[in-house]
């Protein structure tokens, strides 16, 4: 069904919605703009569906689609996906869907506004993972920021206006000059702004180290790796529930997918040169953030802590240049944006009853919502990677692959092991177990329906990928065994 | 220059300039014995001008250049697209304004007909193949706006701005008037393809030449506003009534791109390497100053005052690469940025009300509770300012980037880049405004169709242009080609 024509449909069915629901917002009725909000997430996660049903195991690009945008300067409407950037997308798509399932009651100022800005943005990250042609990926990258800048400064918190321009300014300053890079290899490739094309011109040493460079700011800055990591804990602590749902499911993910599909292939031996520094980088995000993110006294700062250490598994996994590390790196994204999304989705359930992120304002939920603490204990495991869960597989890949390659690094990345379980077993105690602690818990009920659904389907995913990670992982590597190979070789001319 | 071979033919390429300048003056005597003083008539009667003389622009379109009175005066590709999109700027310019002009009692026949004859200023100036036309050009246009400036006699503001425009103005054009002199020396013409023919053939006095360049290079920056020769534009900006700021600020940006071209690109091609050096200058320097000083204000006319010198330093970008695909990349900038122009000045007209300015930032406070379709107005016109796709302004400022860093600039491209994101922060202040923060202020849209219109399109035009910038882009690069 559809076929030629899949990845377009991903991309424009959630924009077209998100414009639809804009157009029947009534701030006094938000009623119909909730139903074509979800209507418009479910059937943009549907047409995903065809993507993975209709998968071949091989490295080409799939669903390809091409037509010429702006013929003179040689830029082209060209998606497609390979095995890297078609999960993604689906689980972009998914979270979207359980965003609008999340705002139902909770959400009441300017809904129609809301719901459209998470269905734009849906379907421009759609566009980015899709995008072949540099210059739309760009477009499609730049133009995801929009609606997330007005997502955290509208709907966010009390800082919310620092931590949106912070997050906007420092995205802002990394892309720009990838942009420059994209600019130079266009040149460098006698006028081609095609990604692939860029995989296989010749680079000396020096532009490759520059081309590196640009783009590692820009994509560093949204993994985010330390030290440019600062923006995160704020834009998560501002953003409301699906802000943060999206920033750390999602949009870090780009970060990564960034170094896959830019850094790694146009820039091999520059890769190679510099893969020292980043495997530091990663090493002191898991050891410094994890420790960082054990004294935090906020449960959204926490989680976003939290994602700063994981993620510093992911580029560890990709610069250590094993099977296993990329792998590993590849299915930790994806656990992790279960994870994290689940935990967020998790405070926010308690932020909706209770007001407060604040650890110290809970204690003992166990004993007034049993079925909610259930799945935020489990989600906690998960989050310090307890074999059977998704957050497992990465990890232990990413810390065999790296055994490849270095003891010592190796010991350092398992120390996460100790972090990640101390500071999320730790809030976990503190929330869920013990004593009533006071007259706010005392009083809470347990998960509407609503809430169980999302809860639900995330915690059969978490655990999917978990049990069976080899679902992914078969259409991950003939991607990722093309993409060694690359890295393998050198481009220098 | 035989005169017996005069006939009316030879005033062809010149038809839509002949028109306006007729028609403006018919409408001078016209206004005069209406009787009704409310300048309504008048008011349509000039968007009726501006809109034939742009139908004869199109209509007059040609592949080939072609040169009348004695190759003082050339209408080629290039001269025909930027009038028309010069004369329709002035319309939706005047458009935007009815309302306001009339809460204050200044749509009046002299302004409506001094607008008409600085457009006509400016369609000489475009068309212009010789240092006196030129010349011309730019005087009746400067001087027409002048006057507009001063018009609100009974503003201390608008006075001491026009003063200030004035005393300038007449600066800039001594400048001007006595680099185009020292060519004359040097190269013993004013035509400008003879001028150019002389420098390439070694027949010039290079020293004089390269004395004279350095005036006219400053004459240029002060008409674009160019630092450090951009003094003025933030004063007469924020004293002007905002009508007039938009005379100033939109359609005149065309005029004096094109005039850059004729001097620079036609006239003194054989001093590329001479006057490059000089734009580089001006280019970081606008870009800097522009981007960094807008930071501080809180006037909003200031703020895009300040915005405008930035983007005419990203403008230079593009000319500076020195080849077709830099002056097209130009090209596109300058249009894009008078679409821009329009926009975000034009929401300032549309929140004004009698008695009201609506030009400080805190006026835009809470826009989006009041009114979603204009806050997303000015957001998709600040985005472009700031140059985020999906807008025209990203790919304006692609293009030039391209064109500057095709021409060997890296280290101009990188620190371009560096003090966009700088000027990204005061675009995204106002959107933050808009939307983040609560109205302190009654908050009044303008009821009259014609600014909700000429707004909206302008901003949506800007949006169209990035998702699809093929179209703009041909056109721009064919002008150039069969121009150049």
């Amino acid at each position: 069904m559809f076929s030629g024509i899949n990845l377009s449909l991903a991309i424009w069915v959630p924009i077209a919605f998100g414009i639809a629901v804009l157009a029947i917002g009534d701030d006094r009725n938000p009623r119909p703009a909730r139903w074509t909000a979800l209507v418009g997430s479910i059937l943009g996660f549907l047409v995903c569906i065809p993507l993975w049903t209709g998968f071949q195991q091989t490295a080409d690009m799939q669903f390809v689609e091409l037509a010429p945008w702006i013929s003179r300067f040689n830029v082209s409407y060209h998606l497609g996906v390979d095995g890297i950037s078609m999960p993604l997308m689906l689980l972009n798509s998914l979270m979207t869907v359980l965003v609008v399932i999340a705002h139902w009651e909770v959400v009441r100022d300017k809904v129609s506004q809301y719901l459209a800005a998470f269905l734009i943005m849906s379907g421009l990250i759609n566009g980015v993972f899709a995008s072949l042609d540099a210059i739309l990926f760009y477009t499609f990258f730049e133009a995801m920021l929009i609606p997330m800048f007005l997502i955290i400064g509208i709907w966010g918190g009390p800082n919310r206006v620092y931590a949106a321009v912070k997050f906007f300014l420092y995205t802002l300053l990394g892309s720009l000059l990838m942009l420059a890079a994209f600019i130079y290899l266009f040149n460098a490739t006698n006028g081609s702004f095609e990604i692939l094309d860029f995989h296989r011109v010749p680079l000396s040493m020096t532009a490759q180290i520059l081309i590196f460079i640009a783009m590692f700011m820009s994509f560093a800055v949204k993994v985010p790796m330390w030290p440019v990591h600062t923006w995160l804990p704020d834009a998560h602590v501002e953003a409301p529930t699906g802000g943060s749902v999206i920033l750390a499911a999602i949009t870090l993910k780009i970060g990564g997918y960034g170094f896959l599909r830019f850094n790694m292939p146009i820039a091999p031996d520059a890769s190679a040169y510099l893969s020292t520094f980043m495997v530091t980088l990663s090493l002191i995000a898991i050891v410094y953030i994890g420790l960082v993110a054990l004294v935090q006294g906020d449960m959204k700062k926490l989680i976003a802590y939290s994602s700063i250490s994981h993620m510093g598994f992911v580029t560890l996994g990709f610069f250590i240049f094993t099977y296993d590390g990329l792998l590993g790196g590849m299915l930790q994204m994806i656990s992790h944006g279960f994870v994290s999304a689940a935990l967020f989705l998790c405070v926010g359930v308690l932020y909706d009853r209770v007001h407060s992120r604040q650890i110290a304002d809970y204690g003992g939920i166990a004993n007034t919502m049993p079925v909610f603490a259930a799945f935020f204990v489990f989600f906690a495991m998960a989050n310090s990677g307890l074999p059977g869960t998704s957050g497992f597989v990465g990890e232990f890949l990413v810390i065999m692959g790296t055994m490849k390659v270095s003891f010592w690094w190796t010991l350092l990345a398992a120390t996460t092991l100790i972090w990640g379980a101390a500071y999320t077993l730790w809030m976990v105690k503190r929330v869920v177990y013990g004593p009533v602690a006071n007259e706010h818990v005392a009083h809470l009920k347990d998960v509407s329906p609503r809430e169980l659904a999302f809860l639900v389907i995330l915690a059969v995913a978490v655990l999917w990928l978990g049990l069976y990670p080899k679902a992914l992982s078969d259409i991950m590597n003939p991607t990722l065994q093309e993409l060694l190979r690359q890295v393998g070789q050198s481009k220098i001319a | 220059m035989n005169t017996a071979t005069f006939s009316l033919a030879t005033l062809a390429p010149a038809r839509p300039e002949i028109a306006l300048l007729v028609l403006a003056s018919a409408l001078l005597v016209i206004d005069a014995f209406l009787k009704r003083r409310d300048g309504v008539v008048t008011y349509w009667l000039t968007l009726a001008t501006l809109v034939l003389c742009a139908l004869l622009c199109v209509v007059t379109v040609r592949h080939q250049p072609v040169t009348t009175f004695g190759g003082m005066f050339i209408s080629d590709p290039l001269s025909q697209v930027v009038k028309t999109i010069m004369l329709l700027t002035v319309a939706g310019t005047i458009v935007l304004s009815r309302s306001y002009l009339e809460t204050r009692r200044m749509l009046t026949g002299e302004f409506l007909c001094l607008a008409l004859f600085g457009a006509v200023g400016m369609m000489v100036m475009i068309s212009a193949n010789h240092f006196l036309t030129l010349y011309l050009g730019l005087e009746l246009m400067a001087l027409s706006q002048y006057a507009m400036v001063a018009l609100e006699r009974d503003s201390a503001k608008a006075t001491e701005a026009s003063m200030k425009y004035f005393v300038l103005g007449a600066l800039s054009s001594g400048l001007l008037l006595y680099g185009l002199s020292v060519l004359y020396g040097a190269t013993g013409s004013l035509e400008l393809t003879r001028v150019a023919a002389s420098i390439e053939g070694g027949n010039a006095n290079g020293t004089l030449a390269a004395f004279g360049l350095v005036f006219v290079v400053a004459g240029i920056a002060f008409k674009l506003g160019a630092a450090p020769f951009h003094m003025w534009i933030p004063d007469v900006y924020h004293g002007a009534a905002t009508p007039a700021t938009i005379i100033i600020g939109a359609a005149p940006k065309l005029a004096a791109f094109v005039f850059v071209m004729r001097l620079l690109a036609n006239g003194l091609q054989g001093m590329t390497g001479d006057w490059q050096q000089m734009l580089v200058f001006l280019a970081l320097a606008s870009m800097a100053v522009g981007n960094i000083v807008a930071i501080a204000q809180g006037n909003l006319k200031r703020m895009l005052a300040y915005s405008t010198i930035a983007h005419m330093g990203y403008l230079l970008l593009g000319i500076l690469a020195g080849n077709g695909a830099g002056y097209s990349a130009s090209l596109f900038y300058v249009i894009a940025y008078a679409i821009m122009t329009l926009g975000s000045f034009g929401m300032i007209l549309l929140l004004s009300r009698a008695g009201f300015e609506a030009d400080t930032l805190e006026d835009f406070k809470g826009l989006n509770q009041k009114s979603k379709w204009y806050a997303f107005m000015m957001l998709i016109l600040m985005f472009s300012l700031a140059g985020i796709p999906p807008t025209a302004g990203f790919f304006a400022k692609l293009l030039v980037l391209q064109a500057a860093l095709d021409a060997g600039y890296t280290w101009l491209v990188v620190v371009a880049v560096l003090l966009s994101v700088i000027g990204a922060f005061y675009y995204l202040r106002v959107v933050k405004l808009m939307y983040f923060d609560a109205p302190t202020g009654e908050i009044t849209i303008e009821r009259r169709m014609g600014t909700r219109w000429v707004l909206s399109g302008s901003a949506l035009a800007t949006l169209f242009f990035g998702i699809a910038p093929a179209p703009l882009l041909n056109l721009c690069l064919s002008a150039i080609s069969r121009s150049m």
